[in-house]
């Protein structure tokens, strides 16, 4: 039993509203960082905290993007591929980590480490080209920008070129 | 380039700033709150805020003191305040910042409005993305609870006000107002049709206000500084006060640039944002985040405030300014946006999940030069079919961008349907194609 395993944290959240089906988002938004997707036995333990039956919450799963049904890599590379941050070439991003890792879109490394997705606008416009990586952003990104990520992250797990607290531009250093 | 009054970004810019509450104090903060507390009826704070003439910052532009004023006097409550920090529409990153570099300063005006409207319980619904965003911002209210200005019996004043922070998890639908609250009660985030609002019936059928981040931000200045302060300050009276707007697209210097409301797109593109990046001429621009139809070169000098920009065929929106350079495609650009409206249609209403997957099928086919001679027709039936007959306003935005590109470069369309012409002459038959 997942939930089982965070009773205080489960407990806390439910205590934030006054109806049980509310917490259903972020019951299953820790479910997903706990096990990297949302599965199967997870959703049927959130119904039966909440009071609903397997279908709600699938019916409810199913509609945001955010949640993966299946297992995917350990790391989720997110590259946005909306207007704004095309008009500033995220597709050879897309291009740059396809012949990195050799994996297309919706694909996963053999050694499951990396999954590419390309998705839709993830609130970075004026940073393009950006792409999230788990819970990461990493903005205006360039070839060796984007390889050495890669490499980061593969080899320790972490990377020091994540965005901070946004601010863009950045206000000019008192002269 | 010129230099105007910051408002909400004054704090963040102070070079060290990184909006911890004790130096959310040391500005000033939280002086509002003890002056509403203290001297100041819910009453005397919605008749402040109608004064200011301040409007939701979201994209629809509605007055925010008449939204308050709808919330019923004698409901037996619980009255809620859910504050949209969704920012889902392509082309804005203004409420990332307001939230990461000062959260301070909407949540002092989220408490403010909880007072104002009788809410005891406020939530943040923040998209899914923005985790670093939504552990600021419990890290923030942590700090508020701690000092008193949050929680229970706030500030001795006796009223208790709570603010929780909800992520959503990936749905550009959230952030229109009735699929937020759909969202948040844990459900698909399906718009509801209005009437009733949800000043009357809104979570859990009980009265809410729905507001935007930014606009939070701003109620604190107008307790502090004045309504009448505000009212001056933009272009009075419809559009007051400043504007945190967000530049990207192909501009030397994108960005959040905060300025009165009323300066010219001009203004704002070649001296705020230093010009084109690649000092090829200007094509065509987005004034207000996807959902705003295009504009050209020829409205540069049109003014950014809600009427003008109306005028000029567009729509102010959420202020996501994107800029497009000579040589950018405009049935590409068509295609990309039509992709993400197709990609996010709740699926509700058919005219609107229907058509945009048609739409996107024939942007993409006259794209890849395989278009036919009455594709054109058939978008602009298209565009007049689906716009208005949807639960929400999800309808009309999807076909902005069709609906300009078509008026403003029909000529690019033609020439791609001419190329396919030449490419495959009539008379042979044309494969249908699946995608």
């Amino acid at each position: 039993m997942l939930l089982a395993r965070f009773k205080e944290e489960v407990e806390d959240i439910l205590s934030r509203y006054p109806v049980k089906r509310s917490a259903l988002l972020p019951l299953l938004n820790m479910a997903q960082r706990e096990e990297g997707f949302v599965s199967e036995p997870a959703m049927r333990d959130i119904a039966k905290v909440l009071d609903l039956t397997p279908p709600q919450v699938f019916e409810t799963v199913t509609f945001y993007t955010m949640f993966n049904l299946k297992p995917i890599g350990k790391f989720h590379l997110q590259v946005c591929k909306s207007i704004m941050c095309a008009l500033v070439r995220s597709d050879e991003v897309v291009k740059w980590i396809t012949k990195k890792l050799n994996i297309a879109p919706g694909q996963t490394t053999v050694d499951n480490v990396f999954t590419l997705s390309v998705v839709e606008c993830l609130g970075s416009c004026g940073t393009g080209p950006m792409m999230q990586v788990n819970d990461d952003y990493y903005e205006q990104l360039t070839e060796e920008k984007v390889y050495r990520v890669l490499d980061d992250l593969a080899r320790d797990g972490d990377c020091s070129l994540k965005s901070g607290p946004y601010m863009f531009p950045l206000p000019l250093a008192k002269s | 380039m010129p230099q105007y009054e910051k408002i909400l970004l004054k704090n963040m810019e102070q070079p060290g700033y990184a909006g911890s509450l004790a130096e959310y104090e040391q500005t000033g903060g939280y002086q509002a709150l003890r002056k509403v507390l203290k001297d100041m009826q819910p009453d005397q704070v919605i008749e402040e805020v109608k004064t200011s003439s301040l409007r939701g910052r979201g994209g629809a532009g509605f007055p925010t003191g008449v939204k308050w004023g709808f919330i019923p006097k004698d409901h037996p409550g619980p009255i809620y305040l859910c504050c949209n920090a969704d920012e889902s529409e392509p082309g804005t990153f203004k409420d990332r910042q307001l939230m990461e570099r000062d959260p301070h300063q909407m949540l002092e005006g989220m408490i403010i409005t909880c007072f104002a409207i009788g809410a005891e319980t406020a939530y943040i619904y923040i998209r899914g993305e923005f985790r670093l965003g939504a552990r600021i911002l419990e890290k923030a209210i942590h700090e508020a609870n701690a000092a008193g200005y949050l929680g229970e019996n706030i500030l001795g004043s006796g009223r208790t006000i709570k603010i929780y922070v909800h992520a959503g998890a990936g749905a550009y639908i959230c952030g229109e107002e009735t699929a937020l609250l759909e969202s948040l009660e844990g459900k698909r985030g399906m718009p509801r049709f209005k009437p009733p609002f949800p000043a009357t019936h809104g979570l859990y059928q009980k009265p809410t206000v729905v507001n935007n981040v930014e606009t939070m931000a701003n109620i604190p200045h107008i307790i502090n500084r004045g309504g009448a302060w505000f009212a001056g300050i933009g272009s009075p009276p419809k559009s007051c006060g400043t504007r945190v707007f967000c530049l990207s697209g192909h501009v030397k210097r994108p960005g959040n640039y905060e300025v009165p409301m009323g300066i010219p797109f001009r203004e704002f593109i070649y001296e705020i944002g230093g010009g084109m990046r690649s000092d090829k001429p200007i094509k065509a621009f987005i004034p207000g985040g996807a959902s705003a139809p295009f504009l050209t070169p020829e409205h540069l000098d049109v003014k950014m405030d809600f009427e003008s920009v109306a005028l000029a065929g567009s729509m102010l929106g959420s202020g996501g300014v994107t800029v497009m350079e000579e040589g950018t495609s405009m049935v590409w650009a068509a295609l990309r946006l039509m992709e993400f409206f197709y990609h996010e249609s709740c699926g509700k209403c058919t005219p609107c999940r229907e058509g945009s997957s048609w739409m996107t099928q024939i942007l993409q086919r006259i794209w890849d030069k395989r278009g036919r001679d009455g594709d054109l027709d058939m978008l602009d039936e298209l565009c007049k079919n689906i716009a208005g007959r949807t639960v929400c306003a999800f309808g009309e935005a999807e076909v902005g961008p069709v609906q300009s590109t078509l008026k403003h470069f029909r000529h690019e369309y033609e020439a791609l349907i001419r190329e396919a012409e030449a490419a495959m002459p009539r008379g042979k038959e044309i494969p249908v194609l699946t995608n």
